[in-house]
């Protein structure tokens, strides 16, 4: 098992490398360089050129990729070009109203789906299942970020009963007041997860019915409670897998509904900085967001090999 | 993120059981879709989308561009306008239906792109084994090391706006999951015995490609990428909506919705409708994926 582990966190080395290279490259073959955004244009050559050599822009790009790398590899992730403040401050309070969004609309999403999945699976044909199948593929046909807009419709100018924009404050949520600002940005969030899972999970629980070994397991007298066990525990290794999928692109995707209800996460970060044209934020941005990923995958194969043991490849 | 897609391939027994009965696998795909009535209706509702949005001239009334300061934010039902009005006075019904050239150009259009890139590659890599599979499949996975969203986003957002940058960008976040399948039928193709029994018999790299690779690839990554046609659709108007996508003052669904957002405290309703396009297209698309997956009998 550790060895697999040892494996699996090796592999994410080349990986990790690649994305770096990645965004590096992404942020050189934009249109013009940093400095052409920084100063005016009427600004004389000789000082924009002595921005450029203050910056290292004037040294080869393959110095200039390894003098970023080492300073991402010590926790540097820069400064921004807009507030001056660290990036690394400014990224990591954002994640943290992030996760705040994205850990409950996981939670309710992923048992959501997988309770209307293993219902919809268990009742095969009846009106239970296609009543759980059509809230499953409405689930991950609706575009999420005008299912934000239909909400914020619904209960903010309509019925004005949630608020439809912010935090309500900052930090995590003490009072009611602050937190019923989750509500709406949460539920859009889970729709997309439940309809993905619960899909997965009847599609799995109708092919592990249909194996002889369930037949085996009535035969032997186990009650069923029993039975639904084995079901599950062999539905859950490619139902885990697609989970830590869905919880990245939470994470990743997070912009969309962010920007809906104007959440001052991650996804809003990227999106301020994309138009101001802030670089080192979004470089950072991106790139600590495709890590979180990366890792979530390699947690997710853990559990996975600790699960079932032919995982361990 | 080292797990290959476990994909079956029928059995030749049963495949020849299949030849016996007389009918070709196509044909038999075909007669399957015949009688999938819930497939056959997607199928009806995007080509009646597709002839309105081609011929958009002939459904509406308005030009999709003429505003009125006089005529804005009209209700649903305003005479002459029976969708109502924009943030600046234009038809809506108008704009919702020439919008839909964007929005299904830019969605369809990368999946297209990413199934052609992404299978040659994934093919390439299969076949050819060694040294070409390693370098082509790491590639494939420091691209799956970004939530499709993000990538699409991050190239979007560095590279500027516009439904060139769109498509390309889509087309990128859509290569790494089609180069997967591909090449992991292409694989567990080369190795069957019909394979290697045809190679043996002097049969040629393009024939052994055309007639039992091909053949093996096509249904799985022809399935897995109608399955991507719903995510492209709500991908690129959500790009839109950010401003990274199609500009101003292009008709195109996302595009719409975060126009009219300005407007959601005036008419809730008109604020939504261009997103019942986005979802009645992409649930379409999601439907007739799963019909076409069931016909040609895949399992992903």
């Amino acid at each position: 098992m550790w060895a697999y582990i040892v494996r699996r966190l090796l592999y994410a080395v080349p990986i990790l490398l690649g994305v770096s290279m990645l965004v590096f490259a992404l942020i050189h073959l934009a249109p013009g360089d940093v400095v052409d955004l920084l100063v005016p244009p009427e600004v004389p050559k000789e000082i924009a050129d002595s921005l450029r050599a203050r910056f290292a822009l004037d040294q080869a790009v393959y110095i200039q990729y390894f003098a970023w790398l080492g300073r991402l590899l010590v926790g540097d992730l820069g400064i921004s070009f807009f507030t001056n403040r660290p990036v690394a401050d400014e990224l990591f309070s954002a994640l943290g109203n992030t996760l705040m969004l994205a850990l409950p609309a996981a939670l309710l999403g992923f048992s959501l789906g997988v309770v209307l999945g293993a219902l919809a699976a268990f009742n095969r044909g009846t009106w239970l299942d296609k009543a759980f199948s059509a809230t499953a593929i409405t689930g991950v046909s609706l575009p999420h970020y005008w299912v934000g807009i239909v909400l914020v419709a619904i209960f903010s100018v309509i019925l004005n009963v949630l608020p439809a924009q912010g935090m309500g404050g900052s930090g995590f949520p003490t009072s009611w007041e602050q937190a019923r600002h989750l509500i709406l940005p949460v539920v859009t969030l889970s729709l997309i997860p439940m309809g993905v899972i619960s899909r997965l999970v009847r599609a799995n629980v109708l092919e592990i019915l249909s194996h002889e070994f369930v037949g085996t397991l009535h035969a032997k007298g186990l009650l069923s409670r029993r039975v639904l066990y084995h079901v599950m525990k062999n539905a859950a290794p490619s139902a885990l897998a697609l989970m830590g999928l869905q919880f990245g692109y939470l994470l990743g995707g997070s912009i969309l509904v962010e920007t809906v209800f104007n959440w001052p996460g991650s996804g809003g970060l990227m999106n301020l900085a994309i138009f101001r044209r802030d670089v080192p934020v979004l470089s950072a941005t991106i790139l600590v967001l495709a890590t979180i990923f990366v890792v979530i995958n390699i947690l997710v194969d853990v559990l996975q090999a600790l699960i079932d043991a032919r995982m361990r490849r | 993120m080292t797990d290959t897609p476990a994909i079956a391939i029928a059995e030749p027994v049963e495949a020849l059981r299949r030849a016996q009965q007389g009918k070709s696998y196509w044909k038999r795909v075909w007669e399957r879709l015949r009688r999938d009535k819930v497939t056959l209706a997607m199928a009806a509702i995007l080509i009646a989308l597709l002839t309105m949005v081609i011929f958009a001239p002939w459904f509406t009334a308005h030009d999709p561009y003429q505003g009125s300061v006089l005529r804005r934010l009209k209700p649903i039902g305003f005479p002459g306008h029976w969708l109502g009005t924009d943030e600046v006075g234009r038809d809506l019904w108008s704009r919702m239906v020439y919008g839909g050239r964007l929005s299904l150009l830019a969605g369809v259009m990368p999946v297209f792109l990413a199934l052609l890139v992404g299978g040659f590659l994934g093919i390439l890599a299969g076949y050819a084994g060694g040294l070409v599979n390693s370098a082509i499949m790491r590639l494939a996975d420091v691209l799956y090391a970004f939530p499709s969203i993000l990538l699409a986003i991050a190239i979007t957002g560095i590279l500027g706006a516009g439904l060139k940058n769109t498509i390309l960008a889509l087309t990128i976040a859509f290569v790494p999951p089609l180069v997967r399948i591909s090449e992991a039928v292409t694989t567990q193709a080369r190795h069957l015995d019909f394979v290697e029994a045809a190679r043996a018999s002097g049969a040629g790299t393009m024939r052994i490609l055309q007639y039992h690779i091909l053949s093996n690839v096509l249904g799985p990554t022809l399935v897995y990428a109608t399955s991507l046609i719903s995510i492209g659709i709500i991908l690129a108007a959500g790009l839109s909506f950010l401003g990274l996508g199609v500009t101003p003052p292009n008709a195109e669904w996302g595009l719409m919705l975060n126009n009219l957002r300005q407007a959601l405290w005036v008419d809730p309703v008109i604020c939504a409708l261009p997103g019942v396009m986005i979802f009645i297209t992409s649930m379409c698309f999601n439907l007739l994926s799963d019909g076409l997956r069931q016909a040609m009998d895949v399992r992903l």
